[in-house]
């Protein structure tokens, strides 16, 4: 029987890992995902889990240690934010290039300058180049389950990319909510044993990994990563069924909310989903139609997913926590990229909001939705637009 | 001169390489330093005076890479396809028999 407990993100991606059964977890701490390999080596410790803990003395370690470790052949997993990730930044390309299924947890949190704890998604936005998947859970729940998907797509041997599941700081990794923690046989069914076919260690076969490509192989080699990412569109289909069918937990690489009939449509991610499906539900009794998609998966960018949804509203309303600079949010960008050769598209509207902690209310979201009704109404809005910005002390 | 040992391994893995690319670009054969020559950026050269030469081995046994292999009297040949002028062969050789001179075209 599954057992209900009571518990933060940070425990919840604790538990995943302990479930999924990695073989090295190599972390370094750092708010607010200190608590995720804190939780591991208790486990190790207590010998719950069978697996080495190295103690590193930062990110880029941390995911060096994994590197390696994957590439020997095993399960790994660590956990990081903001900085940490940003410090492991060169080796997640190393990791995506050499197709090694690592799983990192992410508290999504705000980069420096000025230093700043609380969350935004800057610093797993600023990795979506590196080639790796990225999951953002809305709950503590789907933290943990999105570890295990995360791990059932990485590892299939059309993907084999490493993957990233962010939660929000604070919001989701310092907060308790009750989070269902399923079988072990189950998750082992789900799961199985890793067994890499490429990269492991093997005297009897020796291979070089991380190879030097001259200009002849290189762009084959990116090209490999790109090909893996967009099978990992169909392997994720397929990994949401499975652990549907085995779990009864319905996941989506873009979750809709009260979508029917919509003539404007919030879209997000993370934890704010929350947020907006209430702020929807508050809309719907006054009558006004709109809904909310919550986009579970960023990378791979589920182009198609987006262009069915662009048909079923007027305005597509971005609501993004993260910013890239001339352009706006990156969810902007990837929207425009998907429907720009669209015969009939909606309009997009982008809005930059909660960026550092900034709580998002409801007050902010009725200044979101002025603007959305505006451009529903033909008027001219900006395609950009900072909301609760405090113009007063700039 | 005599052939590099080295040939029959580039013609294999050159052969082996330019048929599949493997997930993560791994090399799964030994071999690919072979086929990637490292002697063209060069500054310096080994310039071997044979009548010098007492046939000690040492620039054969010290160069790293190994770019130096011996021919059928034992003397040192240079493989200049893999020599990065290092200058370590000149260093050790007791003899002088091997001087650095700047490489021109």
């Amino acid at each position: 029987m599954p057992i209900r407990k009571v518990m933060k993100a940070n425990e919840a991606a604790a538990w995943a890992a302990k479930l999924a059964k990695p073989k090295v977890i190599a972390a370094f701490p750092i708010t607010p995902s200190t608590l995720v390999p804190e939780k591991i080596s208790e486990f190790v410790a207590d010998g719950e889990l069978d697996a080495e803990f190295i103690k590193v003395e930062s990110e880029h370690s941390a995911i060096s240690a994994c590197v390696g470790a994957s590439a020997a052949g095993v399960r790994t997993f660590t956990a990081t934010a903001s900085q940490g990730l940003a410090l492991m930044h060169e080796i997640l390309f190393i990791a995506a290039g050499m197709r090694l299924p690592i799983v990192i947890a992410v508290g999504n949190r705000a980069l420096s300058a000025p230093i700043n704890i609380w969350n935004d998604w800057q610093d797993t936005i600023s990795e979506r180049d590196t080639g790796w998947l990225q999951f953002y859970a809305e709950n503590n729940q789907e933290a943990l389950d999105l570890i295990l998907i995360a791990y059932k797509v990485a590892e299939n041997e059309k993907v084999l990319l490493p993957a990233m599941v962010g939660f929000d700081a604070f919001i989701l990794t310092h907060t308790v909510e009750p989070v269902e923690i399923p079988d072990q046989e189950l998750v082992d069914e789900f799961l199985g044993e890793y067994e890499p076919k490429h990269a492991y260690l093997d005297p009897a076969r020796p291979v070089t990994q991380g190879t030097l490509a001259f200009p002849a192989h290189y762009m084959e080699a990116r090209y490999t990563v790109w090909e893996a990412n967009e099978n990992a569109k169909k392997v994720i289909d397929e990994a949401f069924a499975e652990f549907e069918k085995k779990f009864g937990r319905k996941y989506q690489k873009i979750e809709e909310y009260r979508t029917e009939d919509a003539e404007i449509i919030f879209v997000t991610m993370g934890s704010l989903a929350g947020t907006v499906k209430e702020y929807v539900d508050h809309l719907r009794e006054q009558g006004i139609k709109v809904g909310v998609a919550k986009m579970t998966v960023y990378r791979p960018f589920p182009v198609e997913e987006v262009r069915a949804l662009a048909k079923k509203a007027k305005v597509l309303a971005l609501l993004e926590k993260n910013v890239t600079f001339s352009v706006g949010g990156a969810l902007f960008q990837d929207f425009s990229r998907a429907l720009i050769n669209e015969s009939e598209k909606p309009k997009i509207v982008d809005f930059i909001l909660g960026l550092g902690g900034r709580d998002v209310t409801f007050k902010d979201l009725d200044e979101a939705l002025a603007i959305a009704q505006k451009a529903l109404n033909g008027e001219a809005v900006d395609e950009v637009n900072w909301i609760g910005l405090r113009k007063e002390i700039l | 001169m005599a052939e590099s040992p080295f040939k029959a391994d580039i013609e294999r893995v050159q052969k082996e390489y330019s048929e599949k690319m493997t997930p993560g670009a791994i090399a799964t054969i030994p071999g690919s330093s072979v086929i990637n020559k490292t002697g063209s950026w060069r500054v310096f050269m080994p310039e071997f005076n044979r009548d010098k030469c007492v046939r000690c081995y040492l620039c054969y046994v010290y160069c790293p890479e190994p770019a130096i292999y011996l021919d059928e009297e034992n003397y040192p040949v240079f493989d200049y396809d893999y020599c990065k002028g290092c200058g370590v062969c000149a260093n050790e050789c007791p003899t002088d028999a091997i001087i650095m001179v700047r490489e021109t075209k």
